[in-house]
């Protein structure tokens, strides 16, 4: 049951949900070999808590591995808990599976479905009538997404002709065709080109916006498309949900303070007694032979004047001004310990 | 958004499932030679011999029908009863189970597609092989014809569409075990003679191969040749076959979604 000052149901709500994997044993036809000295279990989700509201735009960010396709698995009814339970909608992952399917739909990234024989077209229209979607209404569809992704004038190639990247817009358009309350996107954006991940971007936040009672969860290896897009971000690891907050929120974290950079002309003073002004938290200089870079943290942040001011009276010539903004990347190292970088899947 | 009825999702999914296959049939053309030339080759060389034997004109036509139905056989085994493997491969089966619809009129439209494009080869072989050999075709009753031929593909595809549930739950394995039957089901089935020549006892653990039953029936309707049982008992067993070989695969089908779900199984790869 929802908490009573809670009146709408979660869209999505999961309670120390947990998943293991058995470990792969060899199998021969004969039989089975015993298995090794290694635990038989690897847990890749570990009590994981999310609640998502109807509306909500979510993103999941994590490292390779760090069960964020499982969690969706489990969401989208193809993967059954080891341990906790999960609600879609208000209904039961593992005994209302039914009642969740035609409301929901997931589309991943690097998915290789769809029948080669078939062009574009006849493929999104296979997959909408398995949800009973009309011909003419999913023709209709098929038009509109098309457009959105730029795949347009490939409506007519087979599905093996297309490259990479455009099979993969036309699995996005195959999420949207069934105009899904809830949905599920896991890397929607890898492996499109800049120009490709911006529109589509774009089309999912205007959707959203469109349609205010739908819910989408997405995850992302982008740290830029997850602060862009999502109204709150779940940063899990190993399993385990580190952090969950919207994402102004959690860049507040790693950073406490306004943070302001500016580079002076060389041998300009006056910078050394800028913590004493009312208002500046902190303040550290590195000298470069061309110039001074200068980083200020404020606990007030109007008093960047005065340090403008203390500076120019010191004699000092800024270069340049501006307020840095911590990114998710640097939540995300925070809390993680390592940037996506070090562990990239091979 | 009004949620359609199951059973018109099951017709919707089936037909569109269908469609890869009839698309298939009109965009590929290989099959032609491959699938209906080589057959007719393999029904020469025993027509030949019959003739040469001196064998009754019927028996002629009797490796025509079995080599028409064979390729039926050849398809549930290559064909459906690998489908569902496939699928998952190529990462379509998830979205198949994901959606609503039921799974069973996913697998239906797999055979369905299988049938159809198997009907086509089935008819070049037939048509083929009566005007290459001057097969009587004069069967008792048309109607009576017509029912056993869709029972026997009922009862085969049922069989089919079970096999390709247990393909997926026990991997190439199960595979492996039918196509070390592949052999011995032509003999017993009698695709190129009648099968009451086979002792009686044989025969009659045979017929639960429906396409054992199926052509004996067939072959009794069309050329009044003596059979292992009498034609109704023989429809009413082809009935029987196809609803067990049905809920079966129905079951089987139910079975594989939660063991899959549990193990982990419906993606071979994972994103
Ligand atoms: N079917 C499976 N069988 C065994 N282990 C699995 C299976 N699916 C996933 N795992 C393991 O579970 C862990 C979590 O995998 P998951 O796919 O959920 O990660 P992810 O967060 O989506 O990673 P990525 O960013 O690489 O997509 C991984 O260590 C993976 O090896
Ligand atoms: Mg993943």
């Amino acid at each position: 049951m929802p908490p009573m000052d809670d009146p709408t149901p979660a869209a999505i709500r999961t309670e120390a949900l947990s998943r293991t994997y058995a470990r792969p044993r060899r199998r021969r036809w004969w039989g089975r070999k015993p298995a090794g000295d290694e635990p038989a279990e690897f847990v890749a989700l570990d009590g994981v808590s999310l609640s998502v509201r109807p509306g909500e735009l979510f993103g999941l960010l994590g490292p390779n591995g760090a069960g964020k396709t499982t969690l969706i698995k489990i969401l989208t009814t193809l993967l059954a808990p080891s341990a906790g339970s999960a609600f879609v909608d208000g209904l039961d992952v593992v005994t209302e599976a039914d009642a969740i399917r035609p409301r929901i739909n997931m589309v991943s990234g690097g998915e290789s479905s769809g029948y080669g024989i078939l062009n574009v077209r006849e493929n999104l229209w296979l997959f909408a009538r398995i949800y009973g979607v009309p011909t003419a209404v999913a023709h209709e569809r098929i038009d509109k997404m098309l457009e959105v992704v730029g795949l347009t004038d490939k409506a007519k190639s087979r599905v093996t002709h297309l490259s990479t990247g455009q099979r993969q817009k036309m699995n996005f358009c195959r999420g949207f065709i069934t105009d899904p309350k809830i949905l599920f996107l896991d890397e929607p954006t890898l492996g499109l080109d800049v120009t490709s991940a911006r529109a589509i971007r774009a089309f999912v936040r205007q959707w959203m916006k469109e349609r205010p009672d739908r819910t989408l969860l997405l995850t992302t290896h982008y740290m830029a498309e997850a602060d862009e897009l999502c109204d709150r971000v779940a940063i899990i690891d190993k399993g385990r949900v580190l952090a969950c907050d919207t994402p102004a929120n959690l860049k507040r974290r790693v950073q406490q303070y306004p943070l302001y950079e500016l580079t002076l002309a060389p041998g300009a003073n006056g910078w050394a007694d800028l913590e004493a002004l009312p208002g500046v938290h902190q303040a550290t200089a590195t000298t470069t032979p061309t110039t001074v870079e200068l980083k200020v943290s404020l606990s007030e942040e109007p008093a960047i004047g005065a340090v403008v001011q203390a500076l120019a009276t010191g004699g000092g010539r800024i270069l340049s001004l501006k307020k840095s903004e911590p990114t998710l990347e640097d939540v995300f190292i925070e809390l993680v310990g390592h940037g996506l970088g070090s562990e990239e899947k091979g | 958004m009004p949620e359609p009825s199951s059973l018109k999702l099951f017709l919707t999914a089936a037909a569109a499932r269908t469609y890869p296959r009839v698309a298939w049939l009109f965009r590929s053309r290989t099959w032609m030679i491959q699938e209906t030339i080589l057959p007719v080759l393999a029904v020469s060389a025993f027509a030949y011999a019959y003739t040469a034997m001196g064998a009754p004109h019927e028996y002629t036509g009797f490796v025509v029908l079995g080599a028409a139905m064979t390729t039926f056989w050849m398809n549930v085994l290559w064909g459906l009863g690998a489908q569902l493997y496939w699928e998952r491969d190529s990462g379509n089966l998830e979205l198949y189970v994901m959606s609503p619809a039921p799974m069973m009129g996913v697998l239906t439209g797999m055979a369905l597609g299988g049938m159809t494009t198997t009907l086509v080869r089935a008819a070049a072989i037939t048509v083929s092989g009566v005007l290459l050999f001057d097969v009587p075709i004069d069967p008792t009753s048309w109607g009576l014809l017509a029912l056993v031929f869709v029972l026997t593909l009922a009862a085969l595809y049922g069989l089919g569409m079970m096999f390709a549930s247990l393909f997926l739950l026990w991997g190439r394995e199960a595979w492996h075990v039918v196509n070390l039957l592949q052999e011995p089901i032509y003999l017993l089935s009698g695709t190129n003679f009648p099968v009451a020549v086979l002792p009686r006892a044989v025969a009659v653990v045979a017929t639960a191969i429906p396409l054992t039953a199926g052509m004996d029936a067939m072959r009794q309707v069309l050329f009044r040749a003596p059979g292992l049982f009498d034609v109704w008992a023989e429809v009413g067993l082809l009935a029987g076959l196809a609803a067990v070989f049905l809920v079966a695969a129905q079951r089987s089908l139910r079975y594989l979604e939660r063991r899959a779900k549990d193990q982990g199984k419906l993606t071979v790869r994972w994103q």
